[in-house]
């Protein structure tokens, strides 16, 4: 197996003597310069969506929502398609890099998170314009689906078994669950809706926005693919240490099983569900050898 | 402002929501950074 990890790139060095220090934790210089530049930008956003912005002739205040509202599916658009790619990569790659499984399964619980405050904000701009927190218009209700459908997708990350057949799993799950956002996002135009249709993405390239409003928006795009870029990296090196941590006790649990095997005692106990995953691995190993 | 309290609310809902987020990865990273030598950490 191999621990090739395409995101896992840095520019920080620490010493390896096991005291604490900055080697503890996912950060590296790099995500700390991410870190602030989204903090920085969110401030932005704030400021701009709150306060610079003004109201919007139809939707008055509520405009403000949109600010939040519409970059976060965005980014989880962007997030997903991500997830479709490195499921892509691994699946049909040769060297079968669980480097990508990693970047995929980050991507898509942030994807997922998105979509979630996608739903909420978008829910309590509905109460302010329509008048109702929810409607099975066919944009919500699609955007409810592929919510649902990355929270399967993260449940099915979760199942049993080697960390291959996890990413094999779910890289067939991720490459299909992609071809919904073409459905959610024409959704406007292929039903009667009642969501309105889009300002900025339009077919013929059209911008009606006001140009204040634009820019908040540009705003709100910046901040959160900040976040996403930051939230990815450093969500895909817990996974990573996820991982070898997960293999360490597998390859005790296959010491313990060699120990009994030969009459010894078992050198290593395990006692949590990792352990029992990793004795239920070795179980799943030995019955196809 | 109209519609404060929604609006207001949107938006610290959503920095709550990606805050916790962001806060638990850091999180787990902090407590499995320190099972993991820092020679497995190919970040660093």
């Amino acid at each position: 197996m191999t621990t090739t990890d395409p995101t896992l790139t840095g520019d920080h060095t620490t010493p390896t003597d096991g005291r604490s220090g900055p080697g503890d934790g996912t950060g590296t210089r790099g995500t700390r310069i991410i870190g602030i530049a989204t903090i920085v930008a969110m401030g932005w956003l704030v400021a701009f969506g709150l306060g610079f912005s003004p109201e919007d002739r139809d939707q008055r205040e509520s405009v403000r929502l949109l600010y939040v509202h519409v970059p976060t599916i965005w980014i989880a658009y962007l997030a997903f398609i991500v997830t479709a790619v490195a499921s892509g990569l691994y699946f049909f790659g040769k060297k079968k890099s669980l480097g990508w499984d990693r970047l995929a399964g980050a991507s898509a619980e942030i994807g997922t998170v998105f979509v979630a405050v996608t739903l909420v904000i978008g829910a309590m701009w509905g109460r302010l314009t329509w008048g109702v927190f929810w409607q099975w218009d066919a944009r919500l209700t699609t955007t409810a689906l592929l919510f649902v459908t990355y929270v399967g997708y993260l449940a099915v990350r979760r199942l049993g078994g080697t960390h291959e057949q996890r990413a094999r799993r779910s890289a067939i799950i991720g490459m299909l669950a992609v071809l919904e956002i073409p459905l959610v996002h024409w959704s406007v135009r292929l039903w009667r809706s009642l969501h309105q249709d889009a300002s900025v993405l339009d077919a013929d390239g059209d911008v009606t926005m006001d140009g204040l409003m634009l820019f908040s928006l540009f705003v709100g795009v910046i901040a959160f693919s900040l976040l996403y870029l930051w939230l990815v990296i450093h969500r895909t090196r817990v996974m990573a240490m996820e991982d070898l941590l997960d293999d360490r006790l597998l390859d005790d649990a296959v010491a313990a099983r060699r120990a009994e095997s030969v009459g010894g005692r078992p050198s290593v106990r395990t006692s949590n569900h990792t352990s029992d995953r990793a004795s239920d691995q070795v179980s799943d190993q030995e019955g196809t050898t | 402002m109209e519609d404060a309290g929604f609006i207001i609310g949107g938006y610290v809902l959503t920095f709550a929501t990606v805050s916790f987020m962001g806060w638990r990865v850091l999180r787990a990273g902090k407590r499995l950074g320190k099972q993991v030598p820092d020679a497995d950490k190919n970040w660093l």
